[in-house]
């Protein structure tokens, strides 16, 4: 912005109005004056930076008395005897030659480069090294100045900085290999709590699914299938309480004493009443109530008729899908069944249905239907929802009920946060070839 | 996969000439050839490269593995001829490329028939009866140079200056983009040229070759020059009156001028 002649300059030092003008300000052009005794050539002599000038193929030519300082050299030993990476260390030398040098060549100027030089007595000192090329009037490179600033304090905190970067990339790749460590041993822990294989069962397809929330953590969800006798089977579906290892602890009670129970008595309210007991008795007390829903059940296959009667039970856990040939599907209700393990005697409620070639009964867990749902993730899937995406596949065998299931639960990304367990036994029709798939 | 861009491939000069390729060595980019291609630009066709991990090369295609060994930038060299089709080819290699250069025909005869070797060293660490001009400890002593430099690198700037292949003009205007190199890839390349040694593959040079020389190098002193010249057979070595590695750059018109009688002679 510019002045008009309005208004006398404030820092005119002849405007003999100016107020300021005082005895204060004569001593300040006192010892402005005195600055300026001090000449360029000693202000370059003993200025607090290394200077030199070079020719093009890097000798000497000047120097000033700075860094001789630094260097504990002699004027005479150096000027038209040195070159500048003379007082390099030879790492220092490499590094000139295949970046300084180039890129100075380049770019004609180059700054701020971490070089190291070369005391006499083999000391080294950190510096910072700027350079430029001189040129004289037809653009021809005459010589290179350069300037050499002290980076002792500087270097030392770069490699303070240096040092806590690499102990901060040793102290990642440690927690990094620790939790894979620990995500191995969850897996390893989490695939023993679900059975290894499932049996094969003489005209029956068994299929199943397990969805982990979180590779970090053990799920809460079971089930299982084992034989009974020389003709019947068990089957059970459940979900613990909480997540973890105390979760992990109880699913493996749980599966435990549910395979020991039926062996005793198979039943399905009597099994589920032994394991009310159990748990009651290890965990009422403890301080740290657990409990868990379950559906237990039985299958009866009759070859006389290719039918399937299942007898079940359920406690507290959400109604199993019976999903017929022609494509309807309904809940098998089991209305009243108390959670297992809260209540010294707890009450379950059973149920009974056959299954003929082309049905499937579908257990799931509540994670399939407590999915998140819609653009924000506020409604859940619910019962309803999942009936009518099950009815869609009915006379499908069990393994392309789980299969389109699967999907169903990759679909939901990031709603889906809780474990999930999917099991589906079914009688596949006469025009599908059977396989049992988990 | 698109060699051409992700060893930032440029051909240019005279489309009707024989191909001449310029390697670059540790340290910068095919920048360094700006001054010696308006010399050839002419009469040859001038096929300029950037190595995986220098450059405006594609820094995902760096592998600690493959280029932990003069083999694997040799590889570049022969994959870069192979998406041009180049047969018969003039490699002119700087430092440590003269070497890539040598296995690179090796592997790849039909494609590279001669060489121009500018400052090469087979082996720049002393060892008995033969100096290099350099002892491990100074080796350790540039990785140590590197490392103080590393702030230098900046972690913002080079996705700007690397994942722009096609906007060249916005890494050009960024100072000392040339030689900034990610500091890993750089210690890669580093202790493979500075550690490698590959005097026992000069003999196997089957091409015409010139080894250029410069009179005052730090890097490649005159003897490892005439060791080169005399591992080669059938070699011309010609000195030039420059200071520095890099004589391309520090003198130009004599390193020009070699390089263009050196192909004028070829057959």
């Amino acid at each position: 912005m510019c002045r008009t002649g309005q208004q006398p300059d404030p820092h005119d030092p002849y405007d003999p109005h100016d107020p300021h003008d005082t005895g204060d300000d004569k001593a300040a052009d006192a010892a402005f004056a005195a600055l300026l005794e001090d000449s360029a050539e000693e202000l370059y002599e003993n200025a607090p930076c290394g200077y030199l000038s070079t020719l093009m193929d890097g000798t000497i030519a000047k120097i000033n008395a700075t860094l001789l300082g630094w260097l504990d050299m002699e004027r005479e030993a150096v000027v038209g005897r040195m070159r500048f990476t003379d007082l390099l260390t030879v790492g220092g030398k490499l590094y000139h030659e295949t970046h300084f040098a180039p890129l100075l060549r380049m770019q004609g100027e180059i700054s701020g480069i971490a070089l190291e030089i070369k005391r006499t007595d083999g000391d080294r000192i950190p510096v910072l090294v700027s350079s430029v090329v001189k040129r004289g009037g037809d653009g021809e490179p005459l010589l290179i100045r350069t300037t050499v600033f002290d980076a002792r304090d500087r270097r030392a905190y770069e490699e303070e900085l240096l040092r806590g970067r690499r102990a901060a990339e040793a102290a990642r790749g440690q927690a990094e290999a620790d939790r894979a460590r620990l995500q191995d041993a969850l897996a390893v822990l989490q695939q023993s709590l679900l059975p290894d294989t499932l049996p094969s069962i003489p005209g029956v397809e068994t299929a199943t699914h397990y969805h982990t929330a979180s590779p970090d953590r053990l799920g809460g969800d079971f089930y299982d299938v084992f034989p009974l006798d020389g003709r019947r089977f068990a089957f059970f579906l459940g979900d613990v309480c909480g997540k973890g290892p105390k979760a992990a602890a109880l699913t493996s009670l749980t599966r435990y004493t549910l395979r020991a129970a039926a062996l005793h008595d198979p039943d399905p309210v009597a099994a589920l009443t032994t394991l009310n007991k159990v748990l009651h008795e290890r965990y009422a007390g403890s301080g740290d109530p657990r409990y868990c829903t379950a559906v237990f059940g039985t299958l009866d296959p009759d070859p006389a008729t290719g039918q399937l009667t299942v007898h079940l039970a359920s406690g507290g856990h959400p109604p199993v899908i019976v999903l017929r040939a022609d494509g309807t599907a309904c809940f098998l209700p089991t209305p009243g069944g108390q959670l297992v393990g809260v209540l010294p005697s707890a009450r379950f409620t059973p149920a009974t249905t056959v299954l003929a070639p082309g049905d499937t009964l579908l257990l799931y867990t509540d994670g399939l239907t407590e999915a998140r749902t819609g653009p924000d993730r506020t409604s859940l899937y619910g019962d309803e929802a999942l009936l009518a995406f099950t009815a869609g596949h009915g006379g499908k065998p069990p393994h392309a009920l789980i299969k389109a299931l699967t999907g169903l639960l990759d679909s939901f990304g990031d709603g889906l946060d809780d474990d999930t367990a999917l099991l589906a036994l079914g009688i596949p029709a006469a025009d599908h070839p059977m396989r049992n798939t988990r | 996969m698109d060699i051409a861009r992700r060893n930032n491939v440029a051909v240019t000069g005279n489309p009707h000439g024989r191909t001449v390729v310029l390697a670059h060595g540790f340290g910068c980019d095919q920048n360094m050839w700006r001054l010696t291609v308006p010399a050839l630009a002419e009469d040859y066709r001038v096929v300029l490269f950037d190595y995986v991990g220098s450059g405006r090369s594609d820094l995902s295609a760096f592998s600690e593995n493959r280029y932990g060994s003069l083999h694997g930038y040799a590889r570049d060299v022969v994959e870069v001829c192979e998406a041009l089709d180049l047969r018969d080819a003039v490699f002119v290699g700087h430092s440590v490329s003269a070497m890539i250069g040598v296995l690179a025909a090796e592997a790849a005869p039909e494609r590279i028939g001669a060489l121009v070797m500018v400052a090469p060293s087979p082996r720049y660490i002393d060892d008995d009866g033969y100096r290099g001009g350099f002892s491990a400890q100074d080796i350790d002593e540039l990785l140590a140079s590197l490392e103080s430099n590393y702030l230098g690198w900046s972690a913002v700037m080079a996705p700007v200056i690397m994942g722009n292949p096609d906007r060249p003009d916005l890494g050009e205007e960024l100072k000392n983009s040339f030689c900034a190199t990610d500091p890993d890839m750089a210690r890669v390349f580093a202790r493979t040229t500075f550690l490698s040694d590959s005097r026992a593959d000069l003999k196997s040079v089957r091409v015409p070759t010139l080894v250029l020389e410069c009179s005052e190098d730090a890097i490649a002193p005159r003897e490892v020059g005439a060791f080169v010249h005399r591992a080669v057979p059938g070699s011309t070595l010609v000195t030039l009156r420059a200071t520095g590695h890099c004589p391309h750059l520090s003198a130009p018109e004599a390193t020009n001028e070699a390089i263009r009688g050196f192909l004028a002679g070829l057959r």
